[in-house]
């Protein structure tokens, strides 16, 4: 089984960097998707949680919404949204966050509020959500985003969740001791922060996929690592399972019509 | 002072033009029955406060109920966009739409706050984020024990809290489970609260130590509108009606196309529909 598309190569390589030991607030779509397959292959007891305040859940078919019945039913306990907030994200109990977004620049700050003008925008995107503040209070994020040139830009019109703002040591100075983020998972490649500048670098490659690719979708002039590593291709295991877990979720929403 | 009505009486008795009003229900058991009772009913110049508007504020949007919107996730989860509030806010479509952005930690925050009877909500917010920048109320406050500069942000105060329960009993006390969101606190936080209910029983017995329950005295006004929350969905009643979610995307998109489809699901209908939507769904 070596066919797979780019966004199944982006979700398998994100699920990876999820521990076992991981205690992970995800975000609904592609970060869903990532946090559930890591559950079902290499990470059997991670902890999921979702911020409509259901902690510890297994779905056995991924959620539409962030606060679907199945999270519910298959969690050890769901408290209250300001439960959620305030204790357990606040209170520094999770260990990951997962964020995507419309838009990224170089330090991995992250826009998913406007796009143009904030008061008169060419696009009115959904908002932060509870964005702003897993940014800040997870021990490390992951974001996870398809990459354009248009989605990948020079300057964000708006940040609404801090990555490592305008790189060194910006969060530090900002009294912040979380890591922000740490990997950034594209349907091309891997970056990862530059120890010092922070500046997102290409780490891997997935097969197939040149540097030129990269560099082309992508609204800063690219960075390579030195030591430039090509990402392991999906394995039959973890296809599978992630075809399964798509095909069970696609029945079940479609059920309801 | 009522308790047990039907769902026209009680908005006619407790929602005015101008009213802040927190439709609340954090994807599960979201208010659709009332939400589409005040369009039927006309109201406008609405501040409408929900941490994720959904797809009801999409419809009182779209209908011209509302002219503020204080919210902190405006889209369709798992979808995309709500087209009607985009339209309000990028076109001024049906009629200009000022808004009131917030993170769904301070929104939680603030409703806290205000189920609580304090002037703020006080959390470690915003860091970094351009929110601030174009909202006038996050503000910050310096902790007088540590010196760490904290987010302020207004505590909220709606005139009316609406939401759905799975039950009450005659007496009007009301029993929530499962996801239970924020309606505690909008409830405590409210003037005046209106539950809309699966069932009514005589009494809500074997209920577990823990639960999330409403004694009757911070009830204004109940009604029973079985499957009043489709298409989201109620716990152990039917389950949330994705498809719906989903084709919503298509009949908002374009204004008369939703128009049309409020026309015949909403104007021409009546409470007592939602039982036969939400048996669909289940």
């Amino acid at each position: 089984m070596t066919d797979y598309t780019a966004s199944e190569i982006m979700t398998v390589v994100a699920a990876r960097a999820l521990r076992d030991d991981d205690v992970c607030f995800v975000g609904i779509g592609a970060p869903s998707g990532a946090a559930n397959l890591a559950r079902l292959t290499h990470a059997p007891n991670v902890t999921l949680i979702y911020e409509s305040g259901t902690i510890g859940t297994r779905p056995n078919v991924l959620p539409l919404s962030i606060g679907d019945g199945e999270l519910c039913e298959t969690a050890r306990t769901t408290v209250s949204v300001p439960e959620m907030f305030r204790y357990w994200l606040q209170g520094g109990r999770i260990t990951l966050g997962f964020l995507g977004g419309a838009q990224i620049d170089r330090f991995g700050n992250l826009n998913t509020t406007v796009i143009g003008d904030y008061d008169r925008p060419k696009v009115r995107l959904p908002g932060g959500g509870g964005a702003p503040e897993i940014a800040t209070h997870c021990g490390r994020v992951l974001i996870i985003m398809a990459q354009s040139e248009r989605s990948f830009v020079e300057r964000l019109d708006f940040v609404t969740s801090l990555g490592h703002g305008e790189g060194g040591e910006h969060r530090r100075q900002m009294g912040l001791h979380t890591q922000g983020p740490t990997q950034v998972f594209t349907d091309l490649c891997v970056m990862e922060p530059d120890p010092e500048s922070r500046e997102l670098v290409v780490t891997a490659l997935h097969p197939g996929v040149t540097r030129e690719a990269v560099t082309e979708r992508t609204g800063w002039p690219a960075r390579f690592a030195e030591a430039l590593s090509e990402t392991p291709a999906p394995s039959a295991h973890e296809l599978a399972t992630l075809r399964d877990l798509q095909e069970r979720t696609r029945r079940a929403h479609g059920e309801a019509a | 002072m009522i308790r047990h009505t039907d769902l026209a009486s009680a908005i006619e008795a407790n929602v005015a033009d101008g009213d802040t009003l927190a439709l609340e229900g954090f994807t599960h058991l979201i208010p659709f029955a009332a939400g589409h009772e005040i369009i039927r009913q006309g109201r406008r110049r609405l501040t409408l406060i929900r941490m994720t508007p959904d797809l009801i504020y999409d419809q009182m949007i779209g209908m011209g109920c509302a002219d503020k919107l204080v919210f902190s996730w405006g889209g369709n989860p798992g979808v995309g966009s709500l087209h009607r509030f985009r339209d309000a806010v990028e076109n001024r479509w049906p009629t200009p739409l000022d808004v009131e952005e917030h993170s769904h930690a301070a929104l939680a925050n603030a409703y806290d706050a205000g189920a609580a009877g304090l002037p703020c909500a006080i959390l470690r917010g915003y860091l970094g984020s351009d929110l601030a920048k174009v909202n006038g109320n996050i503000r910050s406050v310096t902790c007088p024990f540590t010196g760490e500069v904290l987010s302020a942000v207004p505590a909220l105060r709606p005139d009316v809290a609406i939401v759905h329960a799975q039950r009450a009993d005659r007496e009007g006390n009301v029993l929530i489970e499962g996801i239970v969101g924020v309606q505690k606190e909008a409830v405590l936080a409210a003037k005046r609260a209106i539950v809309t209910v699966e069932e009514v029983v005589d009494d809500l017995t074997d209920v577990h130590p823990n639960a999330t329950f409403l004694p009757f005295w911070t009830v204004t006004a109940i009604a029973l509108v079985p499957g009043g929350a489709h298409p989201s969905y109620a716990h152990g009643y039917y389950s949330r009606d994705n498809a719906h979610y989903k084709a919503w995307d298509a009949i908002s998109r374009d204004r008369d196309s939703f128009l049309a489809w409020m026309k015949d699901n909403v104007l021409s209908k009546r409470p007592e529909d939602f039982a036969t939507q939400a048996g669909r769904a289940a």
